[in-house]
């Protein structure tokens, strides 16, 4: 049993710490970024598309929301060089986590546009508005105020999701930690510092999108 | 170069390995699910002291990635002078962290029975824990039934992680047969085929209980986070 903790062996590594966490919020950052765009053509192909597409689109999500990340993510990782794509496995981690993110922004933000009164539609109809600018302006912006919150919910997951990556060798922070307890043998130390860390994070990541809510939905509060 | 097919043998080393996966998974749901309703107990309890201390377990374990709890209890117990075995790590973090999140299911579910119950109760010489026995929890059961069923989908996938601590359940069965056949759109291809076979059944039910139950809820739940992070 040892008698201390001692968490100056492990803070000398500082850069190592903040090289992983940058890694970590660019695998996550660009993520976000990719998953709410596959969210995006999800949710309005499969509100406002053909059948022929809607019924792809539904099989996408369940398929993703019932299996886990890690699976997806070995899938992507192993599956993908056979077909001649070589990828790093930070791509694989990008593409496994946007795939990912993807079926669970298109659920929110389907969620968000049936959620929209019928009679809105009908009164924008109404007034002459077009197909493209009633699905723009009266049925996808409030949709999206809607389910904002659960939508940056969703993506402090996901920040949270990156921490699996480590498992293909991509170098984000719990990757790092690992290294670190090797190196340094002193895994409960190491793990509390990175608890520490995804906690700050976390919270930063709360802190920046309550206040992008802010910004994006300011003019209907 | 692959060392063998993935055939009938592989399949059924796959489906062996399922066994592991669906025993965390009800460890997991078990364990959390009493430590949740104990927590969400403590969440609405008269003392604050407690409220606060249930609080803080729930954002440690909501507010960092549960591998992390995962390795802190499996590596970082050395620092006691013991490393558990992976199945007792992965008992102890699932069953922790399921307590955080069933307790923010519960506690919705509670909040959302109306003031004057507690104050017809009270009314009644009923206590705290009397209260909540006979009059509140009963009431919150429907509640908190369909986002109950929706984490469990939840714990299922999750158990997938335990095989990074070495535990061989589906998901370490999966590298294992995808190291000796090197098939890989097969063999993850047939465990996703899996963990959907155990998890969709359970979305489609939670998603049922949820349209059942909306019409005649006094309000809609609060649930917290029961959507996916791995």
């Amino acid at each position: 049993m040892q008698t201390a903790l001692q968490f100056g062996p492990i803070l000398i590594h500082l850069d190592l710490l903040l090289r992983g966490l940058a890694k970590s919020i660019q695998l996550a950052a660009l993520s976000i970024l990719f998953g709410t765009a596959i969210g995006v053509l999800g949710a309005v192909g499969r509100s406002f598309g053909p059948r022929l597409l809607s019924w792809p689109i539904a099989c996408y999500v369940e398929l993703i929301r019932n299996t886990p990340l890690l699976i997806q993510l070995y899938f992507v990782f192993f599956s993908l060089p056979l077909f001649g794509f070589k990828l790093s496995s930070n791509i694989a981690a990008v593409v496994a986590l946007s795939i990912h993110l993807g079926a669970y922004a298109t659920e929110i933000l389907r969620a968000g546009i049936e959620s929209i009164p019928e009679g809105q539609v009908e009164a924008a109809k109404s007034l002459g508005l077009g197909r493209y600018r009633i699905i723009r302006h009266v049925i996808l912006v409030p949709a999206a105020r809607a389910v904002y919150p659960s939508l940056s919910a969703q993506f402090i997951l996901q920040i949270m999701g990156t921490s699996i990556v480590g498992a293909i060798a991509a170098e984000e922070l719990t990757a790092v930690a690992n290294n670190l307890v090797m190196q340094t043998f002193r895994s409960f130390e190491v793990y509390i510092i990175i608890a520490i860390i995804y906690f700050a994070l976390v919270q930063a990541a709360s802190l920046l999108f309550a206040g992008i809510g802010k910004l994006m939905f300011r003019w209907k509060q | 170069m692959s060392l063998r097919d993935f055939g009938p043998n592989e399949l059924m080393f796959l489906l062996l390995a399922t066994r592991w996966t669906i025993l965390l998974a009800l460890i997991a749901f078990a364990g959390g699910g009493l430590i949740g309703l104990v927590v969400a107990a403590i969440r609405v309890a008269p003392a604050r002291p407690l409220r606060w201390l249930a609080a803080g377990y729930i954002q440690f374990f909501m507010g960092t990635p549960i591998l992390i709890q995962l390795f802190m209890a499996y590596y970082g117990s050395s620092f006691l002078g013991y490393r558990p075995d992976p199945w007792v790590a992965a008992a102890v973090t699932f069953s922790l962290n399921g307590g955080a999140f069933f307790g923010e299911i519960f506690r919705g579910a509670i909040e959302a029975i109306p003031k004057g119950q507690w104050e017809a109760a009270t009314a009644l010489g009923f206590r705290f824990t009397r209260t909540l026995r006979l009059v509140i929890i009963p009431q919150a059961v429907r509640l908190m039934l369909p986002p109950t069923v929706g984490f469990m989908v939840q714990i299922v996938k999750t158990t997938s992680i335990a095989s990074l601590i070495g535990l061989t359940e589906l998901a370490r069965a999966a590298t294992q047969v995808n190291t000796v056949t090197f098939q890989p759109v097969m063999v993850f291809g047939t465990v996703s085929l899996i963990y959907f076979a155990l998890c969709w059944p359970l979305s489609l039910y939670a998603g049922y209980l949820e349209r059942r139950f909306a019409a005649g809820t006094i309000r809609k739940v609060e649930t917290p986070l029961v959507m996916s992070a791995v």
